[in-house]
């Protein structure tokens, strides 16, 4: 037996046990509205079913998924998009009255026997960018949606006091019912929930209710995410995933929604009907044959899930340390996986969705509170992934235990711990350089490394506090950065690049100065800075396997897309490359990892008959890639303003950054800016940091030419009618009339041209001013 | 200490008729083709002739992700198909390829130790062993970088 290993069946998590009434928090419901429906058959994948739930109304309504919109939007993520452009206008924002919460699956979801199949793909109108954004979450909603009878779910409008929404998929049944007992922490209330809706009170049947929950960080923030639960019967604890980026909880809370619960009876593991089920149980036992010979030499995800990053990026000075300004840290080895894997409970099955061996979900069980509400509580903290930690390093907190804290109470509260992480990092360096001090923030001592005032800060934002700063800091990054030029504090140029976040939505964790790529990777993206569109750092970087446009921009088209095309279906990106067959460096492209692909698609076409090949996901993705860009520009934004990126992404912003990296930035001057040694050698730091300032900022644009080129899109970044058409969007003349409307008005405004400076040793991407319109 | 019967072979009286392994698809399958529906494999040729199947290691069980794999009162590790979600996690992760996946069901199978092989076989080839479970127990492996 390996040391520290527990055998489950005699598993005791020790955490603070909660007594759940269930007569009496049941007793407080009322129900506001009942739909009952027919419970068909899921075929191939697809329930053809839609569910809308207007809560301003007090309405519920079924819709049908017709074969076009298959055709066009295969499902999950492009249902989504599809839904909300049906719902919303473009001046529709978060808290507008017709604001939809989409909650999505695809037509692979609910799949058990490849690991990754359980994703849930949420959408919105985010708080923090205005614009949609596409969250994916693990946990059990997503299939328990679909087994209930449902392929997406929109709720929109707001009710007038807490409810939940409950997916009734014993009883056929959608149900709208206040709750003005339970907890809004999700902590607690995914535990209430999985009592009061489970057919028995067992363990099994409480691993049949899923529920969807924020908490009261979501309500006085723009960081709430939505925790998708699954319950686990061993350690008899209601777990959660993250629907993390944009806001989505908050959009929740807004809705006044509480929770939303998925209840289902006993299923199997051919309940999406698939066309070739033999094929879906071979090519899943392949996968976990893999995962179990190959993992615990690649990625070692079932023994520490992400967290085994950390070492690796602080390796490669890639680890966010403070607020971005480094990549590495003498500290960091005090967050590296082994620390945590001291404290994570093994043995258990980790996987969010049934059949997921890569079992990435770790959890450190009776761990026991410090701070806030729940001090002194014995709790399950699921995580951290590999992102926690990361904002672990960039908020300067070295002790895993914080690190836990933190995490913790950003699940509870319904905080995405990115944003929340990487603004509080932003808040500190500001803090540190004087732009903020004590006063300023409402009396919170908000330097680096002090894990005491994060969570004051948390705890205060949760009771919704309402001084100046606990007013405008949980908005994030970009609110702050207006509100401090606003009040005439500091340097405009330092806060601006300083603050790491693009289109309003706060960066994930990685440092990409020394990536164009990369930089690329996160703001030439649809709905802001997430590294799950492309991750082309090791490839740009390390291996210089992309060294110029046309090859960075042909990864950032192919990558984009094919990570698209995981949230169309209700896959899991983390299978796909995290680990890899024993031969993949042998194959052409071992970047794609080839036999993963074909691995999917195997599978698509075992569960819907289909005949694609590999590049018919692709076409897929690019039908709802460039339709939600499309959405983006509708809503005023998708243009190349919007996809700026602050310069601390670029290159160094501080004399300190540059001086502590002097001899690559001075190598960079020469080698890449084409500046001579002497030259460099005669400048003074300053004027060193301006020089690749002009240099980098050029390059991005010179990037985003060729990217915008590579994808069909103008100058300016819209997706052209032709392109549209091209993806068999013929037909939709409402969409193909708006872009062109906004293609001409970018003509006329002059915006039509290319961003770089090219010189004569350079060419941009076209000579033809109208060259979109040949394709 | 816990103990479980587990099937051992004499191979130089196995003449390869596979009784056991029809006998064991009565068991599991309510059928006598054998082959891919039984949990015991005899494989090679006269002479030369292999026995394969579970020896109630319980690996299986840390993989389960609802529970549907226990190990009973005798100590055999058994699948509740009808908690099982056909996940085939137990089929990958087998060490040995003793939990078996026929093409007909998508829940997997595997020797429940009721020793109606050993009362098949006609050449006493077969035979129960009682053994400590702790002799042969695996835990799933979840060493940090073993």
């Amino acid at each position: 037996m390996v040391d520290g290993q527990i055998p489950i069946e005699e598993y005791e998590t020790g955490n603070t046990v909660h007594e759940i009434d269930v007569a009496t928090l049941r007793g407080e419901h009322r129900v506001l509205a009942t739909h009952s429906f027919e419970k068909g058959e899921i075929v191939r994948g697809y329930n053809r079913r839609t569910l809308h739930v207007d809560l301003s109304k007090g309405t519920i309504e079924e819709r049908p998924v017709t074969d076009d919109m298959i055709a066009k939007f295969t499902g999950g993520r492009g249902f989504g998009l599809k839904i909300l452009w049906d719902s919303i206008s473009p001046g529709t924002r978060w808290d507008s009255e017709d604001n939809v919460l989409a909650i999505t699956n695809g037509p692979m979801c609910g799949n058990t026997q490849y690991p990754g199949s359980g994703k849930s793909i949420c959408l919105t109108v985010s708080p923090s960018t205005d614009i949609v954004c596409d969250s994916n979450v693990g946990g059990f909603f997503g299939p328990f949606l679909k087994f209930a009878g449902f392929d997406a779910m929109a709720i929109q409008g707001k009710a007038n006091e807490d409810v939940v929404v409950v997916i009734d998929g014993i009883a056929s049944e959608v149900r709208i019912e206040t709750a003005p007992l339970e907890e809004t922490n999700t902590h607690v209330l995914s535990e209430q929930l999985a009592h009061i809706y489970a057919a028995e009170d067992t363990e099994k049947s409480r691993q049949r209710v899923s529920s969807i929950t924020s908490g009261l960080g979501a309500e006085h923030s723009y960081w709430g995410c939505l925790n998708s639960s699954f319950y686990d019967p061993r350690r008899k604890v209601a777990r959660v995933k993250q629907a993390g980026r944009g806001g989505l909880g908050t959009v929740l809370r807004d809705k006044r929604v509480k929770g939303v619960v998925a209840v289902v009876p006993k299923f199997t593991g051919v309940e999406n009907n698939p066309a070739d089920p033999v094929t879906m149980a071979k090519v899943g036992t392949k996968l976990h044959k893999e995962i179990r010979d190959l993992d615990r030499h690649q990625c070692n995800m079932r023994a520490v899930g992400t967290g085994h990053l950390v070492e690796i990026m602080d390796a490669y000075d890639l680890l966010p340390c403070e607020n971005y300004r480094f990549g590495s840290f003498p500290k960091a080895s005090k967050l590296y996986s082994p620390k945590f894997y001291d404290l994570f409970t093994k043995v258990i099955p980790d996987g969010c969705w049934h059949g997921c061996t890569m079992a990435c979900s770790k959890t450190v069980d009776g761990f026991e509170l410090r701070t806030g509400p729940y001090a002194g509580h014995r709790v399950t903290v699921d995580g951290p992934e590999y992102e926690t930690v990361g904002c672990g390093s960039n908020m300067g907190l070295w002790e895993p235990e914080w690190v836990l804290e933190f995490n913790f109470y950003c699940d509870t509260y319904g905080l995405d711990t990115i944003s929340t992480g990487t603004a509080i990092a932003f808040y500190m360096e500001m803090y540190e350089y004087g732009i903020l001090n004590r006063e300023r923030c409402d009396d919170l001592e908000l330097c680096f490394g002090n894990a005491r005032a994060v969570m004051e800060f948390m705890h205060r934002m949760a009771r919704g506090d309402d001084g100046e700063f606990m007013s405008v800091a949980p908005k994030g990054i970009r609110r702050v950065k207006d509100w401090i030029k606003a009040k005439g504090w500091g340097d405009e140029r330092l806060v601006e690049d300083c603050g790491m976040e693009s289109k309003g939505l706060e960066y994930s964790e990685y440092v990409t100065k020394e990536s164009l790529a990369m930089q690329g990777g996160y703001g030439l993206t649809l709905k802001g800075p997430q590294h799950d569109e492309a991750w082309l750092i090791f490839m740009d970087m390390v291996n210089n396997a992309i060294p110029t446009f046309p090859d960075k921009a042909e990864a950032l088209h192919y990558f984009p897309m094919w990570r698209t095309w995981f949230g169309l279906n209700g896959f899991c990106k983390l299978p796909w490359n995290d680990v890899e067959p024993a031969n993949n460096a042998d194959t052409d492209e071992p970047s794609k990892v080839p036999g993963h692909v074909q691995n999917y698609v195997d599978l698509v076409n075992a569960m819907t008959g289909s005949e694609l090949e590999k590049d018919d996901l692709i076409i897929q993705s690019e039908r709802c890639y460039n339709w939600q860009r499309a959405m983006n520009v509708w809503m005023g934004r998708g243009r190349r303003a919007d996809d700026w990126i602050p310069y601390r992404s670029m290159g160094p912003v501080t004399e300190m950054e540059y001086v502590s990296r002097e001899e690559r930035y001075d190598t960079a001057l020469v080698e890449k800016a084409g500046m001579s040694k002497d030259e460099v050698a005669g400048m003074t730091v300053p004027e060193k940091m301006e020089a690749l300032y002009q240099f980098r900022q050029d390059q991005y644009q010179k990037l985003a030419d060729a990217v915008y080129f590579r994808r069909g899109w103008t100058h300016n970044g819209v997706p052209t009618p032709q392109k549209m058409i091209s993806l068999g969007f013929g037909d939709e003349a409402d969409m193909l009339r708006m872009l062109q409307d906004r293609i001409d008005a970018d003509t006329a405004a002059g915006l039509n041209d290319w961003g770089g400076n090219y010189d004569e040793s350079e060419d941009p991407p076209s000579d033809d001013p109208l060259y979109w319109e040949k394709w | 200490m816990s103990k479980v019967k587990i099937v051992r072979f004499h191979p130089e009286k196995c003449d390869g008729c596979r009784d056991c392994e029809s006998a064991c698809s009565q068991v599991q399958f309510k059928t006598t083709v054998g082959g891919n529906q039984s949990a015991i494999r005899i494989s090679g040729s006269p002479g030369e002739y292999r026995m394969h199947v579970c020896d109630q290691r319980g690996l299986c069980l840390d993989m389960c992700p609802v529970g549907a794999l226990e190990r009973r009162p005798n100590g055999a590790v058994t699948l509740d198909a009808s908690t099982c979600i056909g996940c085939q996690a137990c089929v990958g992760f087998c060490p040995i390829g003793a939990v078996r996946k026929w093409e007909g069901r998508m829940e997997p199978f595997k020797c429940i130790s009721c020793g109606a092989c050993v009362r098949a076989c006609p050449n006493e080839a077969l035979y129960m062993e009682e053994i400590d479970i702790d002799a042969v127990r695996e835990l799933v492996y979840h060493n940090l970088g073993a």
